[in-house]
């Protein structure tokens, strides 16, 4: 067993200047289950797109079959026996699965047509040699993600890849097609591939892997035998710091009920049933924490509370006002900040400035604006005192976003967020690829929110976020609540997992 | 009966739609082909006429119907070429580069029919060469028939050919099966090794090729000469036409075929005292409201599928 | 100087465009030209030679300077719009036809004709505003069809009610004298078009960078989910935007007609939506570098008439040479790979700052 895949020293600067890797090194044996772990951010998808000649490194070497490579795109990638297996999956919707499969290698005929034939036939075989069924001449946007991602596998293995890198893909898959994700993998090994797998799920890296890298801060922290280390271990070194399960204090006291949720029901575009009969109650004075795998339905119910998206049935209230339909402007108007999943894609105006990524909220209120005028000079004094208080690092109110570091972009998020005197806080994934300090701030701060009587309904799919500063902690899974727990301090994680994997469900 | 009606019932009528059809349809399915890669090229009026411009040029100088012809093309996918590269290599927005290539085209043609002709309106003091018109023979012969398909300009006969060409192109070529992966899904063919960026080119040139046609069509057969910014819209009204029928070959060629129809109309009545502004605005009309009722249409189903 | 060059990179960039596009004027004119130092000369100083010329070169900036900003208000809440030519139509030809057929005092019918024009503007721009934030209609080609329509129905209202047929061409009756723009700069035909297109370019200023709805307009235009996020009317954006568009276009074609022909006599579109693609590219939306814009442009197009009249070179060269200037401004890539060599260099030195600290 030797070495397949060898990264010296890898750098890759964005043209944005954001340093994604800062010397990676990292050997993959051969014919082995190798994992790459870290949060978000840490630059491992970077990597990936490096290996597979979507970006080019600045520095480094990269050694494949132990000759030096340059890899310089994907067509180069695929040549060399490396195929990739997108988190996002890359399948044209309104071609049929067999085109999609064979798409870049088409057989022809009369050296000028596409022969229709032969395309099914080397598909069928492809099938029929690694094991997977799929509807051939069915249009891809018909099926659902489970059979997608076997069309991606397969037409990874029909350009006879060796290497096989998957980026996070369980993200999408419910628990049994993980599973078969997984036996599927396994056999693929016994057949002589090599297998990268991305991850942040730690149970699964302990599940499947053989040998795991960390990386964190776009440097490789450790690589090791997966038998070797525990998922706790694995989770300190993502991090790079003891990792404290020490809870916040707990509340002094907790009011009556204030948002009340119920009966919620929401089937999206693509006619999948997302949330389920979904009703709970958030008190003022307690941070009532959602625990769940990514992709349950949290994104979809934190978009409905705020009035992003319409719900198909159900109804919403603030104290006894129904809220239900109304727009995202109503819903501020009457004490409801919204700290955003994605902190790039709703969170900030990345090319506007600090200042008026703060105002998004207010900059039609005294004294921001006098009629239809904007008080630039308010604007900035009421920025510059949010710095300061946030220990936003910038260089002044007027430095656009995008020169911040993740960290403090969230901490503009933060400041506007919490600066509005808000009577509910709805926060999805509120610390998710920033850093320790950061994070630490961010968890105080909603403490005191809460200590001050507001509101705070905290998602996040990270269990230790959720058990350190949850006052009562539910979970979701598949759209429904499964579970609730009334008194976190007694709650582990090893409680949580399995009503979080649909394994196990106290309602209903 | 009412000469006008008898006019409009009459073979003239049909073969006068194809007539003024074949200019739209051309660079129609040069726009068909750009918008099933993902992109959307309205730089087909400035196509057409730098392809036109030289086709004149150079049939008056050689005398060569042949080198027109290729020279025509040649500038033609010239401009779609550097269109690719603005856009593909250099990160233009191919909306703002192709205003600045329709732009270029009118004022480099006219600048140079003054330096190559002496003059800034039109080629009449340059004599140009036409393609021929063709009778078809027994065609011809048969009546109603005969005199609407019959007695074309060789080059409209040719664009019923291109719109089969681009058919096969599309759904029966690797070339094809790429533009539509590419159109649908970048990074999916991304994936596989596709070089999107090749593949956009390939189409935005095969836009140039078929608009070229049109563009020649206009200078040395549908007329025979060259004027200033001869193409009077067509290539924006080809993007109605290709978007009223989807981006697809049919569809492209009914979307044209209404146009030529509406603007046959046009020309036909013009004894009438109703104003030809009105009867010329028809098409765009047409287009707006289609358009509008398509794309209402759509949101309403992703609204239906929803609730249901 | 490295942070110089990165801070003014699109300025830099914008020169160097400018400038490469003369270089290639200057060659073209060697190149054809039988007496090269008159052509240039004519050209390039041309509108400064003659009070006359001088007075062409301002008047010509008015429309485009009004059209850039009818074009800069929608592409800063990221919609194109390529419609401003159409409403400028169409706003000088229904302007016309109220105000040849209206008797008013001065001051007011030249306010309630620019606002007729300005308003038949601003419905060309509602209707693909409208379709869009509604329906998701592309609005680009909704709004180069309504280009034709208005130019259409503008020609038929003038050829057809409004037509002067003593005038021997196809022109408008002559506006009411109280509807003239004066002309105040004698020896010229510089007329008020040119104060109401700065007053509005200052105004559209203060409304996009001082304003409520500026704010709105500027941060869809960044990140539209983040403008619905916050909770501000996306949907009303848009129409806005658009409506605030077609009507400076309409305002800037009547300013023509009520200035410097005083008749309604175009029978071609004159293009100044065009040119207000141009401008507001190379003024990167900002209104006030929109005024410069079109300042250079109008100079450069005077400029091209002067040679063009007085030596061998035909005025159109001006329109190769702009768009080759557009061209360079929006490839994105120009110059790129030097700016983020300077980048990536600034990035490792700060990496090699922060390292010991860490």
């Amino acid at each position: 067993m030797g070495t397949i895949l060898s990264l010296k020293n890898i750098v890759k600067v964005y043209p944005n200047g954001v340093v994604a890797n800062k010397g990676i090194n990292i050997d993959v044996q051969e014919n082995t289950i190798h994992a790459i772990v870290g949060e978000n951010g840490a630059g491992k998808s970077t990597l990936m797109k490096i290996i597979f000649g979507e970006e080019i490194p600045q520095e480094g070497e990269i050694l494949y079959k132990g000759k030096k490579v340059k890899i310089h795109n994907s067509l180069e990638a695929i040549a060399m026996g490396i195929g990739m297996i997108h988190q996002h999956l890359m399948l044209a919707p309104d071609l049929t699965v067999a085109e999609n499969i064979i798409l870049g290698e088409e057989p022809v005929k009369w050296k000028l047509f596409l022969d229709s034939k032969k395309i099914l036939k080397k598909t069928e075989e492809a099938c029929k040699e690694f094991g997977f069924e799929v509807p051939l001449n069915k249009l891809v946007k018909d099926l659902p993600v489970g059979i997608r991602q076997r069309i991606e596998i397969l037409k990874v293995l029909i350009r006879n890849a060796e290497l096989i890198i998957l980026d996070e893909p369980t993200s999408v898959l419910t628990p049994q097609e993980t599973e078969v994700l997984f036996k599927s993998l396994k056999e693929l090994k016994a057949k002589g591939k090599t297998i990268i797998f991305i991850s942040h799920k730690l149970k699964e890296v302990k599940v499947i892997a053989d040998r795991v890298t960390i990386i964190r801060d776009g440097k490789d922290i450790a690589t090791e035998d997966a038998s070797k280390l525990t998922e706790h271990e694995i989770a300190e070194l993502m991090v790079g710091r003891e990792i404290s399960f020490e809870r916040i204090p707990e509340a002094e006291k907790t009011g009556e009920a204030y948002l009340k949720v119920n009966g919620l029901n929401y089937i999206n575009e693509e006619n999948l049933h997302v949330l389920k009969n979904v009703s709970f109650e958030v008190r003022r004075g307690e941070i009532l924490g959602l625990a769940g795998v990514e992709g349950n339905g949290q994104t979809e119910l934190v978009e409905i509370l705020t009035g992003l998206r319409e719900a198909t049935s159900g109804h919403i209230f603030l104290g006894e006002r129904e809220i239900t339909g109304f727009t995202p402007r109503d819903i501020r108007e009457l004490g409801v900040s919204h700290i955003p999943e994605d902190r790039m894609e709703n969170g900030v105006a990345e090319k506007s400035t600090i200042q008026e990524n703060i105002i998004v909220d207010r900059y039609y209120k005294k004294p921001f604006a006098r009629g239809m005028v904007l008080d630039w000079k308010k604007i900035t004094e009421h920025s510059e005192e949010l710095i300061k208080q946030f220990k936003i690092l910038a260089q002044s109110s007027k430095t656009p976003v995008s020169a911040l570091s993740g960290g403090n972009i969230q901490k503009v998020v933060v400041a506007r967020e919490l600066s509005s005197e808000p009577k509910l806080i709805v926060a999805d994934q509120p610390t998710r690829g920033i850093d320790v300090g950061s994070e630490e701030m961010v968890h105080e701060l909603l403490m005191n929110a809460r200590d001050n009587g507001i509101a705070v309904f905290l998602v996040s799919a990270d269990l230790d976020e959720i058990l350190k500063i949850s006052s009562r902690i539910l979970v979701i899974y598949n759209g429904e609540i499964v579970a609730e727990f009334d008194s976190p301090a007694k709650v582990t994680q090893e409680q949580l997992g399995p009503y979080m994997l649909g394994v196990k469900r106290d309602k209903h | 009966m009412n000469p006008i009606i008898k006019s409009i019932l009459s073979p003239k009528f049909i073969f006068a739609t194809i007539r003024v059809m074949t200019p739209i349809l051309y660079p129609a399915i040069g726009v068909a082909i750009t918008a099933l890669a993902g992109s959307i090229n309205i730089a087909l009026e400035g196509i057409m006429l730098m392809a036109a411009f030289t086709g004149v040029m150079v049939s008056g100088f050689t005398g060569s119907l042949w080198l027109a012809l290729f020279a025509g093309v040649a500038a033609g996918v010239a401009m779609a070429a550097i269109l690719g590269y603005f856009h593909l290599q250099l990160k233009a927005d191919i909306i703002i580069a192709a205003i600045a290539l329709n732009m270029f085209a009118s004022g480099m043609t006219i600048f140079l029919l003054y330096v190559f002709a002496h003059d800034k309106g039109t080629s009449s003091s340059l004599k140009s060469l036409v393609f021929p018109s063709l009778d078809i023979p027994l065609l011809k012969d048969i009546p109603v028939v005969g005199p609407m398909l019959s007695g074309h300009n060789i080059l409209t006969y040719f664009v019923f050919i291109a719109v089969i060409v681009f058919y096969y192109l599309i759904y029966k070529t690797p070339l094809g099966l790429r533009i539509r992966a590419v159109g649908q899904n970048p990074d999916a063919a991304e994936s596989v090794g596709i070089n999107v960026k090749r593949v956009r080119l390939y189409s935005l040139l095969l836009s140039g090729f078929f608009g070229s046609f049109g563009g020649l069509y206009l200078a040395m057969g549908y007329v025979s000469w060259f004027s200033r910014d001869m193409t009077a819209g067509r290539g924006f009204i080809a993007i109605a036409a290709s978007s009223l029928g989807g981006n697809l070959p049919l569809g492209t060629f009914l979307g044209s075929l209404l146009f030529g129809i509406v603007n046959a109309f046009a020309i036909f009545i013009a004894p009438l005292k109703i104003p030809s502004e009105f009867i010329q605005s028809i098409p765009y009309l047409t287009t707006v409201i289609v358009l509008a009722i398509y794309s209402i249409n759509k949101s309403r189903k992703v609204k239906r599928e929803v609730s249901e | 100087m490295e942070k110089f060059i990165v801070k003014y990179f699109h300025l830099i960039r914008t020169i160097i465009a400018v400038l490469i596009g003369i270089v290639i004027s200057v060659l073209i004119i060697f190149i054809i030209s039988k007496n090269p130092g008159f052509s240039l000369k004519s050209f390039f100083l041309g509108p400064l030679l003659s009070k006359g010329r001088f007075g062409n070169f301002i008047e010509t900036a008015s429309p485009i300077i009004l059209c850039g900003l009818a074009i800069s208000i929608p592409f800063q809440a990221e919609q194109f719009n390529i419609g401003a030519e159409g409403a400028l139509f169409i706003g000088a030809a229904v302007g016309t036809a109220f105000a040849v057929s209206t008797h008013m005092p001065a001051i007011l019918h030249i306010t309630t004709v620019l606002l007729i024009a300005g308003i038949t503007g601003a419905i060309w721009g509602f209707i693909p505003g409208i379709l869009k934030a509604k329906w998701n209609t592309d609005e680009l080609v909704i709004s180069l069809m309504m280009n034709y329509v208005a130019y259409f129905l503008g020609l038929y209202l003038i050829n057809y009610h409004f037509r002067d047929k003593s005038a021997g061409f196809l022109v408008s009756y002559e506006l009411p004298k109280t509807a003239w723009l004066a002309q105040f700069v004698p020896g010229t035909r510089i007329h008020l078009g040119i104060i109401i297109s700065f007053a509005f370019a200052i105004l559209t200023y203060y409304f996009l960078y001082h304003t409520t709805r500026g704010y709105e307009i500027r941060t869809t235009g960044i990140n539209k989910n983040f403008a619905r996020f916050g909770g501000i009317n996306v949907f009303m954006v848009i129409v806005l935007s658009q409506v605030l568009g077609g009507f400076l276009a309409g305002i800037g074609g009547m300013t023509e007609v009520m200035g410097l022909h005083r008749r309604f006599n175009w029978q071609l579109s004159p293009g100044y939506g065009w040119d207000g693609v141009v401008v507001a590219i190379i003024g990167r939306n900002n209104p006030i570098y929109i005024i410069f814009a079109a300042l250079f442009l109008s100079y450069l197009r005077t400029g091209g008439q002067i040679m063009n009249l007085l030596s061998d070179i035909p005025s159109e060269m001006v329109v190769a040479i702009q768009s080759i200037i557009i061209l360079l401004i929006t490839a994105e890539a120009f110059l790129e790979r030097f700016k983020y060599r300077i980048t990536i260099r600034e990035a490792k030195r700060k990496e090699a700052i922060d390292e010991p600290n860490n």
